[in-house]
């Protein structure tokens, strides 16, 4: 399996979502290689096999390059040809980053101008030269790449020896970054390739997508011989954005892993106002200008309510602004980026949570607010609201709706005793072990077309 | 000679519009007149006006050997009348045959039964007026809402001087007793107690168009012969079920309307079976037993209790909010309040709050304009909190934290004297210094000159 984080490093769900499906089949008795491009020491090894692309003996290589990093000195040599004798795989494959924010942001770690690219940006090419131009063993500096595809790219050479050493059936790649990987694993090994698609580049970006990653994500879900979405959602957009064949695009939503009941106890609420939450990254494809919209109307008929954008992201200056210009400041409430703890006490504190996305593939965070005993509005543009049924559901851009669903949240005490009854229930029977045994059930008839499992 | 005994429910309520919480004060009307007008006119294309005509046809045909029984909520009534008034005089048409008997039942379609007696009362004269304009007869026989029946709901409709009412043959109920004997109330044995056949009531109102059903296509022959198979000595058959079985519950492609044809006149042509009317079947069969049911049966789901509408705490607390508030209805006196109080009773608007049948909601789902239970209960609410309001004003009551002050008591009592104790003392201080900048002023324009410095508006609170 492919992935690019794992617990305790993650910046977003896909690495919570990683860790539940890992352990989820280890319960149903699937032994997991989990590659990741570089491995702390730390992470939770109980039901997996973790190999940090880094730590993986990997000879030296030579290659040729022939462009150089835009935007820096290599560019003028454009045409010069390169040689280079490292391939460094860090720990910096950033998920929610287009690669243009990536160079922007690893542009001020570029260290010198030895750092070069190469222009393999296809698994396919990657492989052909591994196999030819083996020559030492990979050295891995601990310098940042330059861009993100040539990250992308690195990682696929990685796979491809990876994928020579080790012992395995199927290939499972997560997400547009490691599709190259799980490209040239395939390439090298023939064992069949399943691409879990737990978001797009529709997604991430609207309309404005980048056509590379668009390209890398088309080729991915085309070689692939299965494609896993987490949501219908997806799966329609995976089949009408990218043309690829129904019949072997299938959808296992995620699930939660079971919280520890007691966390509530140690944190207190110190508002006496009911507390209602948005967390997540402040980016437009999160929609926090809508549930500031309907925190201003809120605000206008209760004052027993304070709101929480808890979050960082590209939109937070702008976010601020809004909220002086609607002036709700001193009862709407930023809190920057939250991790582990910090978002514990975050939901324990919470009443209300609501997740306004405008395009989201699944959305686990509603799962574990929940599992907090917090009752969540979640916006029918999300694939988790294909399967909860205690959330109140609402269009992103109904500002009336969210407005109304909070308003009632807070001031009809019967509702949120439902919820509590009954939302974690709910969560608690959407089970790793269940989603990785449909995915288990989908491995097997890869594997065994003859005999298919339902 | 056995009978059978076809009664039918004709029900709709009005439905609530989108009522968001910034409405409330705002906007008083809560009602979606064109989902109610939409709704009413295609099941009375459907189902009221052509299976009307169809039992007109059969009761003019077959005088006297063919019988039916209706109630028409309070609700329903006037909504035929803003809506379809045509159905109306069809109805009016179905009565004048005199081979149809008009059943009493609560005119919102309400659950008042079961918690409040004296708001059952007058909603049953309240009906019963209606149904004596519109018809000219007046009814002798109770059938509650979802007919919901319990021994303390009979002995008040025993009360009101009905001495028949229509019940669900429920399992819990029964046991192994057969609905198809006259039972007595046993508070009050005066009161027959009618059971619904629920297993031939339902093969007509769930199960016909099922094509799932092992015995789907269903014939009339083959469901009279189960009619007849009924033990000897069992002298009548209660079908009772909702009018919009035939047409919408089940489609009319289905064929319900020719099989209700078909039936009837098979019924009529056999020499051993035939219709009669409940206070017929009550009149000519002794009870053979008291009916002991300590808690409130129905004929909803497969339960047949009262979970489908005071299941949640949702669905609790919303009952509990109306309820409370006949008291002020009352003294506010007003037509508009009354009818409003009137609409917001009725039991579908709990019925959608239902978190019961997330799974099989078919039922739950027929013309729920909600998205959800909690969607249901939000907008419910929302006009409540508007309706309070309006109650409030008209009724110049003064509420603390909520609670009428002729209705408070014990600590939160003592509260609210320590609370107002202190508003008035704030007050009074204010007065005070109202009072000196007044008297300032006074003094101070009485040593200007003529009008030069013009007095300061004192700031207002």
């Amino acid at each position: 399996m492919f992935g690019w984080e794992f617990p305790p490093h993650i910046s977003g769900g896909l690495g919570t979502a990683c860790y539940g499906m890992t352990r989820g089949l280890a319960y149903n008795q699937v032994d997991v290689i989990f590659v990741v491009p570089k491995s702390y020491g730390d992470e939770d090894q109980s039901s997996v096999k973790l190999i940090g692309a880094s730590q993986v003996p990997i000879k030296r290589r030579t290659y040729s390059f022939t462009k150089g990093i835009p935007g820096t000195q290599e560019q003028a040599n454009e045409s010069h040809p390169y040689e280079m004798t490292y391939i460094e795989v860090g720990s910096h494959l950033i998920p929610y980053l287009s690669p243009e924010e990536f160079q922007k942001q690893t542009h001020e770690h570029l260290r010198s101008n030895t750092l070069t690219i190469n222009d393999i940006d296809l698994g396919t090419e990657a492989s052909s030269s591994i196999s030819s131009e083996v020559v030492g063993t990979l050295d891995f500096s601990g310098k940042y790449g330059s861009d993100l595809m040539q990250e992308v790219s690195n990682y696929a050479l990685v796979s491809s020896e990876i994928a020579h050493e080790q012992n395995f059936d199927i290939i499972h790649a997560h997400d547009w970054l490691t599709y190259p990987a799980g490209i040239a694993a395939k390439r090298i090994s023939g064992k069949p390739l399943v691409v879990h698609v737990h978001a797009t580049e529709f997604d991430r970006s609207g309309e404005n997508y980048n056509t590379v990653v668009y390209d890398i994500e088309k080729s991915g879900m085309e070689e692939a011989d299965l494609v896993i979405t987490v949501s219908n959602l997806t799966r329609n957009i995976v089949i009408s954005r990218y043309g690829i064949n129904p019949d072997k695009v299938v959808t296992v939503y995620n699930a939660v892993e079971p919280g520890n009941d007691d966390s509530h106890g140690q944190y207190v609420k110190s508002v006496d106002e009911k507390v209602v939450t948005f967390l997540g990254r402040i980016t437009y494809q999160k929609g926090p200008e809508y549930f500031m919209e309907a925190a201003h109307k809120v605000l206008k008929s209760t004052a027993n309510v304070r709101f929480v954008m808890a979050g960082s992201g590209d939109l937070l200056r702008k976010m601020i602004r809004y909220a002086a210009r609607l002036g709700i400041t001193e009862k709407f409430h930023f809190t920057d980026f939250l991790k582990g703890q910090d978002v514990d006490h975050m939901f324990a504190i919470s009443d209300v949570y609501v997740m306004p996305s405008v395009s989201e593939p699944f959305g686990i965070s509603p799962l574990e607010a929940m599992r907090s005993n917090v009752p969540v509005i979640i916006s029918k543009q999300s694939g988790v609201s294909e399967v909860l049924k205690h959330a109140i559901k609402i269009d992103f851009w109904d500002v009336d709706a969210m407005a109304d669903a909070i308003y009632g949240l807070v001031t009809y005490e019967a509702l949120p005793l439902m919820f509590r009854r009954y939302g974690r229930e709910e969560v608690n029977n959407l089970k790793w072990e269940n989603a990785a045994f449909q995915i288990k059930c989908h491995y097997i008839n890869l594997l065994y077309p003859s005999n298919p499992m339902p | 000679m056995k009978n059978i005994c076809l009664y039918f429910q004709v029900h709709q309520p009005f439905r609530l519009k989108r009522y968001r919480f910034f409405d409330v004060g705002n906007d008083h009307y809560y009602y979606d007149d064109y989902l109610n007008k939409h709704i009413l006119k295609k099941v009375a294309n459907r189902c009221y006006l052509p299976t009307n005509d169809l039992l007109y046809n059969l009761l003019t045909k077959h005088s006297g050997q063919f019988k039916v029984s209706f109630s028409l909520t309070g609700l329903l009534m006037e909504q035929l009348e803003l809506y379809s008034p045509e159905v109306i005089e069809s109805f009016k048409k179905l009565a004048s045959t005199g081979h149809v008997e008009f059943l009493s039942e609560t005119y919102s379609h309400s659950l008042c039964s079961l918690s409040d007696p004296e708001e059952f009362a007058s909603q049953v004269k309240l009906h019963r007026e209606k149904i004596e304009s519109l018809f000219g007869v007046t009814p002798t026989v109770f059938r509650n809402t979802e007919l919901v029946y319990s021994d303390s709901i009979g002995e008040q409709v025993a009360k009101m001087g009905f001495r028949t009412m229509l019940a669900e043959g429920a399992k819990h109920v029964l046991g192994w007793k057969s609905p198809n004997f006259v039972y007595y109330n046993v508070i009050d044995p005066r009161l027959k107690v009618l059971l619904r056949n629920y297993k031939l009531s339902d093969d007509i109102a769930f199960r016909f168009s099922n094509r799932s059903w092992s015995e789907w296509p269903l014939k009339a022959e083959t469901y009279l012969s189960w009619l007849k198979s009924t033990p000897e000595d069992e002298g009548f058959i209660n079908l009772f079920m909702d009018y919009e079985t035939f047409g919408e519950h089940q489609p009319v492609e289905s064929g319900i309307h020719q099989f209700l044809e078909h039936l009837v006149q098979q019924i009529v042509k056999d020499p051993d079976i035939g219709f009669a009317f409940p206070s017929e079947i009550a009149d000519k069969h002794h009870s053979v037993g008291p009916l002991s049911v300590p808690y409130p049966s129905s004929w909803a789901d497969e339960e047949r209790d009262l979970s489908a509408w005071n299941g949640n705490e949702m669905q609790k607390e919303a009952l509990n909010k109306i309820r409370s508030m006949r008291n002020l209805v009352i003294q506010a006196n007003d037509p508009d309040l009354t009818k409003d109080w009137a609409y917001l009773q009725a039991s579908d608007h709990l019925y959608y709050m239902s978190t019961k049948f997330f799974a099989d909601q078919s039922v739950h789902n027929y013309f729920n304009p909600y998205n959800s239970p909690y969607d249901a209960f939000i907008n419910y609410m929302n006009v409540i909190s508007d309706f309070f309001i309006r109650l409030e004003k008209k009724t110049n009551r003064i509420f603390y934290k909520g609670v009428s002050i002729e209705e408070l008591s014990g600590g939160l009592l003592e509260n609210a004297i320590k609370d107002y104790e202190g508003v008035l003392k704030a007050l009074r201080q204010r007065r005070g210094v109202e009072k000196k900048v007044i008297d300032n002023k006074v003094v101070s324009t009485q040593k200007s000159t003529v009008g030069k410095s013009k007095p300061r508006s004192t700031g207002k609170i």
